[in-house]
């Protein structure tokens, strides 16, 4: 039931409630809007808000010089290609645990917790040796890789607590009323473990996506992402800040759009099942 | 009821997913662990073979050592406190009756959908900027000297770009918790006449104590490991080094690989005693 307020009390809550999503959001706004504006009019004091003559060449500029898409090509592959290797590894273990338990689940869904807080840069040199040895580094096969692994337990985590809503009851009456384990997974457990597995690609999707520290690391030129791309805006030459929120509001836009979606499964998805 | 047949096959769906999580925690562990009590020097002469414990001795001892550790307990604690004061206060606020919620809910949420190493650049570039920045604009506006954020103020600058990053994590979750709290209750308190200060004391806080774990913990683990935000703008430099960055630059940067893995394995304790604490509240959550 909903409390009863004053109008005048629901006015004053959303103004200041605008006010400081506003607040919040304006690193955003403002790069978004800087993006459209030339070099001289980006850094001009007092600055220019809304009335400037909007341009696109910015966004042609990033992509003509530095090749954008194939910095967004290579983001693309390694968070898709993580999420894609993490969900065909952990589907069928979230699956095992959520329907046939053991008692050893509660400790191996833990412990795969546990593999999560290994501190990356406790592993950094040798995981850098390996991809040296088997001729991995800078390539998107590598990244993909080491990003399915960092988010596995996410995954397993996020699946098993979804499957585990699946009421058993449902199956036993699919099974009493005929149906074959074909059609049992097929009409019955698939529809409904739909919602969850795309829960769990999105989020999984944007995690990869934002991973700084390996793409930082185990990158050059050849498979970098995005989060790579941009940093290299970190010592530039000249005026810049047009060009640079032209490619950050390239880098950042998708990831805000799957983000809006999935507020929800964020919340479960980064607290293991602990707050839904 | 499952059957013995299930039971094996479920075992081997489970089985790649362990043993693949396995090796990538054991291999580079070992690894990590052996090269910590070695002399290693990719650069300089390799392999040059044990030496005991004089890496961790040496990392502890170095005088870059201690500030980083403060360094990284400053930024973890102060970015603590920010997030959880001010998602408190956001997710009450949220929480009200008001007109465009859902539009609101997007706006503050955003931050923390934009990767670590725009928010850092569009921070230190446009807005920290000490000639260009908005901050430098809106300084001399007041007829106040601007301020060189990155170098003056390094560790205030870092600190903000990182809360601005966590701030809607904390109150994403923090607002999802009190939703979950009993109105009745609330209304009751109400009725009774119980001020709205101590209703949030007296109910709201406590209701919250759970959610708040969950958010210190989960960000302290996620906050030990900054990185990009410092690779990107001070790069380490201005008393910005963190016990991780302090690790990096053995590492990688005066590849003394030795050196940096005893540096590590002391991260990994230190992540593991915290980990220690998150697993319990999560474990709890297991049994219900």
């Amino acid at each position: 039931m909903a409390r009863a307020v004053t109008p005048r009390r629901k006015a004053v809550n959303t103004a200041l409630a605008w006010a400081v999503g506003l607040l919040i959001f304006f690193p955003i706004l403002w790069t978004i809007l800087t993006s459209f504006k030339t070099e001289a009019t980006a850094i001009a004091d007092p600055p220019v808000w809304l009335f400037f003559d909007w341009t696109l060449e910015n966004y042609a500029v990033v992509q003509e010089r530095s090749d954008y898409s194939r910095f967004l090509w290579n983001s693309i592959i390694i968070a898709g290609g993580s999420t894609l290797l993490g969900l065909i590894i952990a589907i069928p273990a979230a699956w095992s645990m959520a329907f046939v338990p053991s008692r050893f689940t509660k400790d191996i869904l833990l412990w795969m917790l546990s593999t999560k807080m290994l501190p990356a840069v406790g592993v950094l040199y040798p995981i850098y040796l390996i991809f040296i040895q088997f001729g991995l580094l800078d390539t998107r096969i590598g990244l993909t890789v080491v990003i399915m692994f960092i988010n596995l337990p996410i995954i397993v985590w996020m699946l098993y607590t979804y499957f585990k809503e699946i009421p058993g009851e449902i199956l036993e009456a699919a099974r009493m009323d005929g149906a074959t384990l074909r059609e049992e997974i097929l009409y019955v457990l698939t529809p409904m473990a739909i919602p969850g597995i795309a829960s769990t690609v999105l989020l999984n999707v944007i995690l990869a996506w934002n991973e700084a520290f390996w793409t930082l690391n185990l990158t050059a030129a050849k498979a970098a992402p995005l989060t790579a791309f941009i940093a290299s805006y970190s010592s530039p030459e000249g005026l810049f800040y047009a060009k640079l929120s032209a490619a950050s509001t390239m880098a950042i836009a998708p990831i805000l759009i799957l983000g809006w979606f999935s507020q929800k499964q964020l919340v479960r998805g980064l607290t293991f099942g602990a707050v839904k | 009821m499952a059957t013995q047949h299930s039971r094996t096959a479920a075992r081997l769906m489970l089985a790649p997913a362990v043993i693949l999580l396995l090796g990538w925690m054991l291999v580079p562990l070992t690894m990590t662990l052996l090269f910590s009590f070695k002399q290693y020097l990719p650069m300089r002469g390799g392999d040059l073979g044990w030496v005991g414990f004089d890496n961790y001795i040496r990392f502890v001892g170095s005088s870059a050592f201690w500030p980083s550790v403060v360094t990284t307990l400053v930024i973890v604690g102060s970015v603590l406190v920010i997030t959880i004061v001010l998602g408190v206060l956001l997710a009450l606020l949220l929480d009200q009756p008001m007109w465009g919620q859902g539009v609101v809910r997007i706006l503050v949420i955003a931050p923390f959908f934009v990767m670590p190493t725009v928010s850092a650049l569009v921070w230190k570039n446009m807005f920290m900027d000490p000639v260009n920045g908005l901050f430098a604009h809106l300084w001399k506006f007041f007829g106040a000297t601007p301020i060189s954020w990155l170098s003056e103020a390094s560790m205030t600058s870092i600190i903000m770009i990182v809360s601005w990053q966590w701030l809607p994590f904390a109150t994403l979750i923090l607002l999802t918790a009190i939703q979950s709290l009993d109105s009745e209750q609330l209304e009751a308190a109400e009725m009774d006449g119980a001020p709205p200060l101590s209703r949030f004391g007296h109910i709201i806080l406590p209701h919250l104590g759970r959610a708040i774990a969950i958010v210190v913990l989960i960000q302290t683990i996620f906050l030990l490991g900054v990185f990009a935000e410092i690779f990107v703008t001070t790069q380490g430099s201005f008393g910005t080094r963190t016990l991780t960055y302090l690790i990096f630059q053995r590492v990688l940067e005066s590849q003394n690989v030795g050196l940096g893995s005893a540096g590590g394995v002391y991260a990994i304790i230190l992540a593991n005693i915290l980990a220690i604490f998150l697993m319990r509240i999560v474990g709890k959550n297991l049994d219900r």
